[in-house]
């Protein structure tokens, strides 16, 4: 007989009870699906079949070698976000510079700025779509205003501004963002520091270089890594505006999974793209990580 | 004694150097509240214009371009609001966010508290695991979510639009509730636990209030997600009488793509709640985005 601690088990019971919702809820949604897209990924399914044929990586050469539009998908994000970390991390990182010195309404520019990021993508889309819309648009109007008729033009619509005028309403959506967490980064710095350079003798552009920007790397590399995610993962912006048009001109990776998907029914194909595109984020998070390491390490 | 009391007259030089230096002091303070009042009023503009538009007619929407409508035609939202379906849409969002946010809630502060504060096998690796989720982009896993949701019945069921969202919300719940835990001192706990209060006593009357702070900051960001949320909506959901806002107005501009008026009405609708919200709680979203980010 082995004797049973009837104590020590309940305890254990009602321990395991704690966690358990969590642990369930996190299996079937998450755990499972993990690994259910690497399965699918070597597989032609159509989503109902009770049939699946194996594939091999077959999903995966086609993908790489025989679809461009995933390939110009890939690059149209990757545009929206050079464009996204250059200008909206710029007036973000400024931004958060003024207000963190020399500004009275601290808090209300902070719940300003932060009201874009606040609202849905659809939400913001559909008004910005009216915005830059060819024929009745607010910018048209302004510019017609302005005695710019010639610029004038269908800006979502047309081949050549579209994926710009996509950028510009991500942006819009997103500066807040990076801004919070700037200044958040700027107000840890210690005054002291500052001022005693002040003292010394050191100039605003000293300080800046010498004390802001080594403090502050860390946060740099942060909010740019943040912003990489974030952008190439656009979705919601480009279905409520553009939905991917004109021809392949606004196509991203997300909106190309869901086509192979719900749209041409190949599910394996959908996951290996997925996993594509799964593996160069993590890559793009990893190089993040080190930098941040290294930036720590010397600031 | 008066002559050594007064400060002597600046001259003339550095009278000039004062005025100078004010002058400049002024300038650059301008300078920059004319940034952010501009950056300010970028912000707010498409708003105010979508308000504005929302309460115009179908004739002088395309028009009337001005900011300022002198005869509002409130006419819109009761449009909207039945014609447009949004009442529906609308009280599916609020039972959606305060189902996810309550679960979340719920869920996720019993888990952090046992991994916090009680002891059983595998608890490091429990934890490890599901954080780890949040640093693992899997852009694709929506597709065997849908696999999963589908062999489950939950396709365009509330339930398979709740339980997903939920489960999306523990890994931060979790993580933002342990920390708390780890830091509150165990004096109070212990002496509840001596009073014979057992572990779901200590945890409901004791941890959980004074976790407040923390349980708002969570109920705000999840509230926020769930209200925005529309990728998986659109996958989960095809009745009309089960989609939230987000997906709502998709369906209304897919149908009545020239209604601008009703389509900003929508959108007004829609948007009012999640802007109360922020404006109510956003002390508690600054420090959310600022001690997540931060800590990362």
């Amino acid at each position: 007989m082995i004797p049973v601690n009837w104590n020590r088990t309940k305890d254990l019971v009602t321990s395991y009870l704690f966690v358990f919702p969590a642990a369930l809820l996190f299996v079937v949604f998450s755990i499972f699906p993990f690994f259910k897209v690497f399965q699918l990924s070597v597989f032609e399914w159509d989503g109902i079949a009770t049939q699946m044929r194996f594939v091999g990586l077959n999903n995966f050469r086609d993908a790489i070698f025989r679809d461009p539009s995933w390939w110009i998908s890939m690059r149209n994000a990757s545009e929206i976000t050079l464009v996204t970390l250059l200008f909206q991390n710029t007036l973000a990182l400024v931004l958060a510079l003024i207000v963190d010195r020399e500004i009275k309404g601290k808090n209300f520019y902070r719940v300003v700025f932060y009201l874009p990021p606040v609202l849905s993508g659809i939400v913001v889309g559909l008004v910005w779509n009216w915005i830059f819309d060819g024929s009745h648009g607010l910018l048209n109007y302004a510019l017609t205003g302005m005695g710019l008729g010639g610029w004038t033009r269908a800006w979502l619509a047309d081949p050549k501004t579209a994926l710009l005028s996509v950028a510009v309403i991500h942006m819009w959506k997103g500066f807040g963002w990076g801004f919070v967490i700037l200044l958040a980064g700027l107000q840890a710095i210690p005054r002291e520091l500052n001022e005693a350079a002040r003292v010394d003798g050191a100039g605003e552009w000293r300080i800046f270089s010498r004390i802001t920007v080594p403090l502050m790397l860390p946060v740099f590399f942060l909010v740019s890594v943040l912003t990489i995610l974030g952008t190439m993962q656009i979705f919601d912006i480009i279905i409520s505006t553009t939905n991917g048009g004109p021809g392949y001109h606004t196509e991203v990776p997300i909106t190309r999974i869901l086509v192979a998907m719900v749209g041409s029914s190949r599910f394996g194909y959908a996951c290996s793209l997925g996993i594509l595109f799964g593996l160069i984020l993590l890559a793009v998070s990893m190089v993040q990580m080190r930098l941040s390491k290294w930036s720590s390490r010397y600031s | 004694m008066n002559a050594i009391l007064t400060p002597p007259r600046p001259s003339e030089k550095i009278q000039f150097q004062l005025w100078a230096y004010k002058i400049k002091h002024w300038a650059r303070h301008g300078a920059a509240e004319l940034v952010c009042l501009t950056v300010a009023a970028a912000c707010l503009f498409p708003l105010v214009w979508m308000v504005a538009s929302s309460l115009k007619t179908q004739s002088t929407v395309f028009s009337d371009m001005s900011l300022w409508v002198s005869h509002p035609h409130w006419h819109n939202y009761y449009e909207a609001w039945t014609r447009g379906h949004f009442s529906r849409y609308f009280f599916n969002s609020i039972f959606y966010t305060g189902i996810v946010v309550f679960g979340v809630i719920w869920i996720s502060s019993m888990a952090a508290y046992a991994f916090s504060r009680l002891e059983f096998p595998g608890r490091n690796v429990m934890f490890i695991i599901i954080i780890s989720t949040m640093m693992i982009p899997i852009p694709g896993s929506f597709i065997a979510l849908y696999v999963v949701l589908n062999k489950l019945g939950l396709i365009d069921t509330r339930l398979g639009y709740i339980l997903p969202q939920i489960n999306g919300g523990l890994a931060l719940g979790i993580f933002l509730l342990k920390t708390f835990f780890d830091k509150l001192p165990p004096d109070l706990e212990d002496a509840a636990r001596i009073d014979g209060c057992n572990k779901f006593q200590v945890y409901w009357h004791v941890a959980m209030p004074l976790a407040k702070p923390a349980v708002a900051v969570l109920a705000v960001f999840n509230a926020l997600a769930v209200w925005n949320e529309y990728l998986l909506a659109m996958l989960v959901l095809s009745n009309r009488s089960l989609m939230p806002l987000q997906r709502g107005l998709m369906v209304f501009q897919g149908s009545h793509i020239t209604e601008y008026p009703l389509l900003m009405a929508g959108i007004a609708i829609s948007i009012v709640p999640i802007v109360s919200l922020y404006f109510l709680m956003q002390r508690y979203i600054v420090a959310g985005i600022t001690a997540g980010a931060l800590k990362m």
